[in-house]
């Protein structure tokens, strides 16, 4: 236990560095991006004292320094800045928005894991048949199939055609919340399968590499059946690298939810971002940026944390 | 007992044979082999790689995969047939009836489990015993295979044990059931001499309080002269020769038990031989044996192309420092091998590569041909690589799969800028020529060589940049008795004509003995005794060294039983606490050139 728990924390302190060099390069995107925020804000048609007004707002005329200490220790008392078109702090904004982006980020992994595993397992079991076949070409053909693609396919069948499910937007706070989930069932179906292709060719291939090793044949020796030697023997070994890559296309998910919100009409994360980058809302888009950096962050903690459970030979 | 007991045996297996399925359609791999096993009683297969011993102990389990493979004959255990039985019979036979331990402890047990769940398997599948109930009788085992502090190691996994404890766990695990017999397929290939010693005496214990049947497949006839009752004899998937082991050491009837009889490297064969010997030549057609000859002496006044003075290799772990190399010295010189002989993890293999730079040392110092090398930079490192080279265990594994033999060979060349590829290429020919293999193969890719061809090629790869010294680390060890005598004797005749000198990194205390003119024995990372061969076999003072020679195995069933019982401990470990210095050791000198460590 004591190794985990140090473990853990080297692992913190880690995961604090990288947030603070996250929080420095964004800060300096933000200023070295050509033209002046507040001039390309305001339009062409403004004055240098409407500008000047602004800068001064935005903290823009402060020392470089100045503006990074007082950047972090905003963000440090949970302080994003405040949005310039929207009104209200940058934090709200991201909280207002989050709800599709969580929700849909979880259905999606949670189709994709629940495709990938059994069908990559099976397909390493059954090596060299047709069904091992079938899964190998079907996952080449859904890992190149762009998910917005996969998506409208869906709408035009289920949505415009069946009218099974709603073919975009998601819902006020006043919608009820089976409902606003309903509008999530076709976008997350659509990047589940996209997502499941890759898992399930890492499931199938970590599969292969450990039922070929010796424990397995010790398994089998031991008078194990087959579902304790794949589920039990085999299958605890292979997940460090199935985690891998779920712990990625969670990852590739979040950052994937500029395009998908924008295709499904969902008023998500990724939709704040692409209209906020529209309108030049600078301390949006640097607010977002952080917020998913930070998940990032924190899915990699997590995978490596998985890793000490999984693997009693992992140290960190 | 009567002949009216006479038993039915616990195993029999009649006219097996075995094919896997190859894209030109189904291939036997073993042919009608017939033998059984009696209770209390062991059986040796013994053959080459390729032999098909291993196959046939699969088949008797049924772990062949079952698309891929068809097995026909009869397997009765206790009168049953396993061919007939189901799946679901097959299970309760394997780890219940019959209990299986396997090669390669460092991968046979799952890395991902605890030790006690692993044992503790075996008990809650056959025997419907509860896991805490099966806890119990699993610390009951742990210490009936001799494991220390059982209890404690329960909820440890198996990469904290070394392989010798491995080992004892797989046995427990196949002895969790009491079968009724245990095949043991090379369980003590992988193992050092001294752990090898400790796992058989072990077995023969347990096999005598359980009364159990065991098949014992191996390749090393000391260890089949050690344990096996009767012994059968494969060769390329058939059955050659079958019989009570002290009649087949004997006289061998079939020429292939002949030419493995004399191919067997056996320790206390060198006379009054005082510089190395050919290994005997095997006639295969006839399977007589002409021994070989006494190779020409070295020149003793000759400055050595190599010397080590007070050598340290250390490395730092989170919980400790490695003391894998601590105040190592010796010379090496022109056409002389010095052999460096100890167990697994004793630092022989560290001193090896230290010495070729692979790894930096941490204090003392190592000159090559009069210049040090301690501190060579990246340029002096590639002038020196030129007059030292290595050669590795693995003949399958220090071979680059994509690239053909013969670029593998002229790589140093060009690295070194010494040649252009033309004659590079005839440079490549002549050394294929060299060592044994023809030039017409410089074309083609590693897998198309057998390991002692492969092992030959690395040969002739670390000839040439014309190398003075080589470090050959475990060269021959992972070959074929036969295949090993043709080798050792390659770099022997190499030896002599070039006048090389071989660092010979080795635990096979037979080859030593054949190969050396001087010998160092290693333990925990220092030389605890060094001198000349005859003086190391034949007057060992190191109780370290004592107790290795007499762990070697005997190829010869009448001298059974001589070796005291070992010791059950693990090694100790070199890693040390931070603040831990070295004692600075002395050595008496016994004889001319034969030095021994003072005990601390």
């Amino acid at each position: 236990m004591a190794r985990i728990a140090q473990a853990l924390l080297k692992r913190l302190g880690g995961m604090a560095i990288v947030l603070a060099l996250v929080v420095t390069v964004v800060f300096i995107i933000v200023r070295v991006t050509p033209g002046d925020p507040a001039a390309v804000m305001l339009g062409s048609d403004a004055t240098p004292a409407d500008i000047a007004q602004l800068r001064e707002k935005m903290g823009l005329d402060a020392p470089l320094l100045l503006q990074y200490g007082q950047f972090v220790l905003g963000i440090l008392q949970g302080d994003l800045g405040q949005s310039i078109f929207l009104n209200q702090p940058v934090t709200t904004a991201l909280a207002a928005r989050a709800e599709p982006t969580f929700f849909l980020t979880l259905f999606s992994i949670l189709i994709a894991v629940a495709i990938a595993l059994p069908v990559g397992i099976l397909s390493a079991v059954k090596r060299g048949t047709i069904f091992d076949q079938i899964v190998v070409t079907l996952t080449m053909v859904a890992a190149s199939v762009p998910s917005f693609w996969l998506g409208l396919i869906l709408i035009q069948v289920f949505a415009v055609g069946q009218g099974w499910f709603p073919a975009s937007g998601y819902g006020g706070p006043e919608t009820p919340f089976l409902e606003r989930l309903h509008h999530l069932v076709l976008p997350a179906v659509a990047l589940g399968v996209v997502n499941s292709a890759l898992i399930t060719r890492f499931t199938r291939a970590a599969m292969l590499d450990v039922l070929g090793d010796d424990y397995v044949r010790t398994a089998r020796a031991k008078g194990a059946g087959e579902g304790r030697v794949i589920l039990k023997h085999a299958l605890k070994n292979a997940m460090i690298p199935i985690i891998t890559v779920i712990g990625l296309s969670i990852a590739m998910l979040v950052a994937g939810a500029v395009v998908t919100e924008t295709v499904f009409g969902l008023p998500g994360v990724g939709n704040l971002v692409v209209s906020a980058v529209l309108r030049r809302d600078y301390p949006v888009i640097q607010g977002a940026l952080l917020v998913v950096a930070a998940i990032y962050v924190l899915i990699n903690f997590i995978v490596d944390m998985l890793y000490i459970l999984v693997d009693p030979r992992v140290r960190l | 007992m009567t002949d009216t007991t006479k038993k039915t045996p616990v195993l029999s297996v009649e006219n097996l044979t075995t094919s896997f399925k190859t894209p030109e359609g189904w291939k036997a791999v073993i042919r009608n082999i017939s033998l059984h096993v009696d209770a209390g009683e062991t059986v040796a297969i013994v053959g080459e790689s390729g032999s098909g011993k291993s196959v046939t102990a699969l088949s008797t389990m049924r772990l062949l995969p079952a698309g891929r493979s068809r097995t026909e004959g009869r397997i009765l255990l206790d009168g049953t047939d396993l061919l007939k039985a189901s799946e679901a019979e097959m299970r309760k036979v394997r780890g219940g009836s019959i209990g299986m331990i396997f090669q390669e402890p460092m991968t046979s047990l799952n890395p991902v489990f605890t030790i006690g769940n692993q044992i503790a398997e075996a008990l809650v599948l056959h025997r419907g015993l509860s896991w805490s109930q099966a806890e119990v009788e699993t610390v009951r085992l742990m210490e009936r295979v001799r494991i220390p502090a059982a209890k404690a190691r329960l909820h440890e996994y198996p990469h904290k044990f070394s392989g010798g404890m491995r080992q004892r766990v797989m046995i427990a695990m196949a002895l969790a059931c009491r079968p009724k017999l245990l095949i043991a397929d090379e369980p003590t290939t992988a193992l050092d001499v001294t752990i090898q010693a400790e796992i058989l005496h072990l077995l023969r214990e347990l096999q005598r309080e359980e009364n159990m049947g065991v098949l014992f497949i191996t390749h090393d006839m000391g260890v089949v002269a050690e344990i096996a009752d009767r012994t059968v004899v494969m060769f390329r998937g058939d059955m050659v020769e079958t019989g009570k082991t002290d009649e087949i050491f004997a006289a061998p009837t079939a020429t292939y038990t002949k030419s493995l009889l004399a191919s067997i490297p056996r320790l206390g064969t060198m006379g009054s031989a005082v510089a190395p010997k050919r290994f005997p030549e095997v006639d295969a057609s006839t399977g007589t044996a002409t021994d070989g000859r006494e190779m020409n002496p070295v020149a003793s006044t000759v400055a050595p192309i190599l010397k080590v003075d007070n050598l340290a290799v250390r490395f730092d772990l989170p919980n400790g420092r490695v003391h894998a190399v601590e105040d190592v010295s010796f010379d090496l010189r022109p056409g002389e091998t010095l052999s460096l002989v100890g167990e697994s993890g004793c630092g022989k293999s560290t001193t090896g590569r230290a010495i070729i730079r692979l790894l930096n040392p941490s204090a003392g110092s190592i000159v090559i041909d009069g210049q040090d090398v301690t501190k060579a930079g990246t340029r002096e490192l590639r002038t020196m690589r030129r007059t030292s080279q290595m050669i590795f265990q693995d003949p399958f594994a220090s071979l680059n799969p994509r690239i053909t033999v013969g670029s593998a060979i002229a790589e140093p060349i060009l690295a070194h800028g010494l040649m252009g590829r033309k004659d590079a290429k005839a440079r490549v020919a002549e050394l294929l020529e060299q060592v044994g293999l023809s030039a017409a193969m410089a074309d083609r890719h590693p897998h198309e060589f057998s390991g002692g061809q492969r092992q030959r090629i690395s040969i002739a790869r670390a000839l040439a940049l014309n190398p003075k010294f080589i470090v050959a680390d475990e060269a021959v060890s992972a070959l074929d008795v036969s295949v090993k005598a043709q080798v050792s004797n390659l770099l022997l005749d190499l030896q002599e004509k070039r006048g090389l000198a071989y660092l010979f990194i080795s635990h096979d205390m037979a080859v030593v003995e054949r190969m050396s003119h001087r010998v160092a024995v290693m333990f925990l990372g220092e030389i605890v005794e060094i001198g000349p061969r005859a003086a190391i076999f034949d007057n060992p003072q190191h109780a370290y060294t004592q107790r290795l020679i007499s762990a070697v195995p005997i190829p010869d069933p009448s001298r059974r039983g001589q070796t005291p019982p070992p010791l059950t401990e693990e090694i100790k470990s070199p890693v040390r606490p931070f603040d831990y210095v070295a004692p600075k050791r002395s050595y008496r000198e016994v004889s001319p050139g034969h030095f021994v460590q003072d005990v601390a």
